[in-house]
């Protein structure tokens, strides 16, 4: 990113949870992510929105460390709590930190839980682990309250139950537990609650909220749903093409967008507005395959508004990595 | 009395099927997939149905494609009972209701060039013509002719279900019935593939049933819609009337539950949401 | 109409290395034309005649003359590992062949079929699975005499409920994607359903549970051979030669070695060409960017 201001500029970078610079991702020479800075505070609630492709999950792994193996991240990420950057630590450094300093809820619950262990015993070993309980017996203990502040009913039993015995809701509601048993700085969230149903997904989705509330932890959640950024996020990063497109506060992006991808996501998320012969505003084309961007501004063969100008990289235009866009032609402040 | 027929009647239909024994001494228990369905399509009416997972909308998707028999009521199509017929019966029914299938990745053939996947149903019927038809129908759902040669996997999500919506409109059926077809795309790709379904439905005049679990998807393509939980329907009117005045205490929930763009900005947040969900349960504790 | 996509896009999670040449084709093709080759040119010649005894050359190592050397009746090794060729050959084509012959449609019609009857064939299947080789040739040798022929067809009977559960287990779940849902709305029969959507998406099973069956195949008819119920002699297999080897395998190892070395270099060359095969005809590696 060639900001032309000072990239440290957000009002709390010396109190910020989570510190990312310049991330990339590569995998074989093709690059997935490119120029990622974030900033997150303790309490805020940051929402990653992006569709497939975009690099939004990526960026996610390579945050936590997670990458497959020729999968290789770049840049800076930085922890509060933690000494060393998080990038090219090696796996003994990071697991230390994954599940105490920073904890990650997936999409599918049935497979980040182990089919032949308890769920008891499954968050009572996310504690043994990073010694949060000194002893098994008290990890247990510990581990029936952490399920009971989670929702379920009847904890005690609901310890005694293999994954499958529960429900998707109930799965991702250990998940969240197991997730939050260490209160960690940071939790990151992808997808947490796409493949639950619309009833269960208000309450997990509650339950995450107030899970990071009282713990003033701060959370990145991943997602391509544009109303549970806005529900449950106070700030979102919008990703295109592997780079951050544009910044800010929830309320400013989806109302004003600058930027014409999110103008345009915005406007194709909306189904109850129509043009004249009752069809809805799309984007388009279709998401190219990664490597396959243009060169220049990421959006720009799919853009309305795309000029020769656009063959330049835009620069960030904004006063810091968290508000601001990088567009040549954005949108105007009255939304044309 | 000349009334108009409907294209499709579920008259009580109700299917249960028997799990697996668990004990010696009682009998297998039964599961109610649906009980006393009934509702009726217009020609050229666009019907909903809206409902959770479990709710028994892919059974009753497939008693409709004559897939899968009920276990007691009536099924009409165009005024013919299907549910009791034998296949070989049930040819005029390939031809006249085809299906458009959720998820992209797994409702093609891997190992199928497109042009056979589209094929197949003129195939199966004995239709010919076929090369022609392929490529009228690519051109129809928005792909060029080169397509034609490659593999499903050469294709995203929006494409492979544009594939999927081209092969179900191959034998030139008046009837579409699509389950789900844009839960599983991103945003942008939703918006291309609903415009092309209702373009189709329009274009082609179409009577289409449209499942889904998102009321406003639902909202936008159709003019009715019938609520299901549980196996039953609780719920029917048009769309209007059902989205903004939901007599039915489950439709109220799923109303409001659901995330929303506009309310979000608005100040709805998460513990609204929750709120809104709380005490239906479904048999699950939540 | 709505935006035309002219863009193909290729996800990234389904591309794998997989080109038309792949190591595990060329490697495995080559070892397995290298036994072809062995045994056709065996039929035009071989350096002594194989069954040939003479007491004046017993157990002769390594050397010009005989290049592996004699075994304990005088016979050169190299001519009967050219001609034991054959035997392999043989075995192998014959075992496999009768096991996919039947095992494959056993396994697609057990799952396609009702769940009843499903069971009902599977139960047979393992009826079969009851009669394991041995049995099964001793019964054929007794009524057919033994031969080559008879332990092959009995090692294929055997090795048919392998072949039908993995096939079934396979079928089972093509049988359960939605692209034969649509395949049934459209109104396809099921036998077209079967030939055209289960078998062509079964194959990589049919292909890798091939491999497998003939290293079991090679093996099953060495012992059969050392028993008296497999190629009887003086026609030379190598099982029969691996196990003859036992009693000097600490005076002339290379007795064993020889054999052993050409079974498995054979049974590796057949397995790398089932990989192969299967990588290469699998659609989603056909190209490779």
């Amino acid at each position: 990113m060639t900001a032309v201001i000072d990239p440290v500029t957000s009002p709390d970078a010396e109190h910020a949870v989570l510190t990312v610079r310049g991330l990339g991702v590569t995998v074989r020479d093709v690059a997935l992510v490119r120029d990622v800075d974030l900033t997150i505070g303790p309490g805020e609630r940051v929402g990653l929105i992006g569709e497939s492709g975009s690099g939004k999950s990526m960026t996610a792994l390579g945050i936590m460390g997670l990458l497959p193996e020729d999968v290789t991240a770049t840049g800076s990420v930085r922890l509060t709590g933690v000494e060393h950057d998080l990038i090219g630590a090696d796996e003994r450094a990071l697991s230390r930190v994954r599940g105490r300093d920073v904890a990650m809820v997936f999409q599918e619950p049935m497979t980040a839980l182990n089919p032949t262990m308890r769920v008891g015993d499954q968050v009572a070993e996310a504690m043994l682990i990073h010694r949060t309980e000194p002893n098994r017996r008290a990890a247990q203990a510990s581990a029936v309250d952490r399920l009971d502040r989670v929702g379920l009913p009847d904890p005690i039993q609901a310890a005694r139950a293999y994954p499958h015995q529960l429900s998707g809701g109930q799965q991702q509601r250990v998940v969240v537990a197991i997730a939050l048993a260490n209160d960690p700085a940071l939790l990151v969230c992808d997808e947490p609650t796409t493949a639950l149903d619309v009833t269960v997904q208000a309450l997990v989705l509650d339950l995450i909220v107030r899970g990071v509330t009282a713990r003033n932890s701060a959370m990145l959640f991943i997602t391509h749903d544009l109303a549970v950024v806005a529900t449950v996020c106070q700030r979102v990063l919008v990703m295109y093409g592997g780079r951050v497109v544009e910044a800010g506060r929830v309320d400013q992006v989806f109302t004003r967008p600058r930027h014409r991808y999110t103008q345009g996501l915005i406007g194709a998320s909306d189904l109850e507005v129509v043009d004249s012969r009752g069809r809805l505003a799309t984007i388009a084309g279709s998401v190219p395959a990664a490597g396959s961007f243009p060169v220049g501004c990421v959006f720009r063969n799919r853009c309305n508004h795309s000029t020769e100008l656009c063959k330049i990289p835009p620069d960030w235009t904004g006063p810091d990595s968290a508000n601001g866009f990088a567009c040549h032609h954005p949108a105007g402040l009255s939304n044309v | 009395m000349s009334e108009p027929q409907a294209a499709i009647s579920v008259r009580d239909v109700t299917r249960n099927y028997l799990r697996s024994r668990t004990s010696l001494f009682r009998a297998a228990p039964s599961v109610h997939a649906l009980h006393r369905v009934s509702f009726d399509v217009q020609p050229g009416e666009r019907f909903g149905i809206v409902g959770e997972s479990g709710c028994g909308k892919s059974t009753l998707l497939r008693i409709l494609a004559g897939l899968d028999q009920p276990t007691s009521g009536a099924v009409l199509i165009d005024g013919t009972d299907i549910s009791r017929l034998a296949e070989r019966k049930l040819r005029f029914l390939r031809a006249r209701l085809q299906l458009v299938f959720q998820d992209p990745m797994s409702s093609l053939d891997p190992r199928m060039r497109v042009r056979d996947i589209i094929a197949e149903p003129l195939v199966a019927q004995g239709v010919g013509g076929r090369k022609e038809r392929v490529t009228e129908l690519l051109s129809a759902v928005g792909l060029q002719p080169d397509a034609a040669d490659r593999f499903p996997h050469q294709f995203s999500g929006g494409q492979r279900q544009r594939i999927s919506i081209a092969r179900a409109l191959a034998p030139r059926p008046g009837i579409l019935v699509a389950d789900e077809p844009v839960s599983a795309l991103d945003v942008s790709v939703r918006a291309q593939v609903l415009n092309l379904i209702t373009d189709l439905v329009q274009d082609l005049s179409l009577t289409l049933v449209f499942v889904s679990h998102d009321l406003s998807v639902v909202r936008h393509v159709c003019d009715r819609v019938a609520v299901m939980r549980d196996g039953q329907i609780v719920e029917t009117g048009p769309i209007q009337e059902v989205y903004e005045n939901p007599q039915h205490p489950y439709t109220r929930k799923l109303v409001s539950a659901v995330p929303n763009l506009r309310r979000a900005l608005a100040g709805t947040s998460a513990a609204d949401l929750a709120a809104a969900s709380a005490g239906f349960t479904r048999g699950e504790h939540v | 109409m709505s935006s035309p996509d002219d863009v193909v896009v290729q996800p990234n999670s389904d591309r794998r290395r997989g080109p038309r040449l792949n190591p595990s084709l060329v490697v495995g093709g080559v070892i397995v034309m290298c036994v072809v080759l062995m045994a056709l040119v065996s039929f035009a010649w071989t350096p002594y005649d194989p069954t040939r005894v003479d007491a004046t050359q017993r157990l002769l190592g390594s050397s010009a003359k005989h290049w592996f050397g004699t075994d304990k009746f005088g016979r050169d090794v190299l001519s009967q590992i050219l001609m034991g060729s054959r035997t392999t050959l043989f075995v192998g084509l014959v075992a496999v062949g009768v096991a996919a012959v039947i095992g494959v449609p056993l396994g697609i019609l057990a799952a396609m079929t009702t769940r009843r009857l499903g069971e009902l064939l599977m139960r047979g299947n393992d009826l079969l699975l009851a009669f394991p080789a041995l049995l099964l040739a001793i019964m054929f040798g007794a009524v057919y005499n033994a031969s080559t022929l008879t332990a092959m067809i009995a090692i294929g009977i055997a090795s048919v409920p392998n072949f039908a559960r993995v096939i079934r287990s396979g079928a089972l779940q093509v049988m359960g994607t939605e692209y034969v849902l649509a395949a049934r709305s459209a109104g396809r029969r099921p036998f077209a359903i079967g030939v055209r959507h289960v078998l062509p998406n079964v194959s990589s099973l049919i292909i890798v549970q091939t491999s497998v069956s003939f290293a079991i195949a090679v093996l099953a008819e060495a012992a059969l051979s050392f028993l008296g119920l497999g190629t009887p002699p003086p026609t030379p297999s190598w099982g029969r030669m691996l196990l003859e080897s036992q009693e000097m395998l600490y005076s002339a190892p290379r007795l064993a070695i020889f054999p052993g070395l050409a079974i498995a270099v054979a049974v590796l060359g057949f397995n790398l060409l089932g990989d192969g095969l299967r990588d290469r005809f699998d659609p989603k590696l056909e190209d490779r960017r």
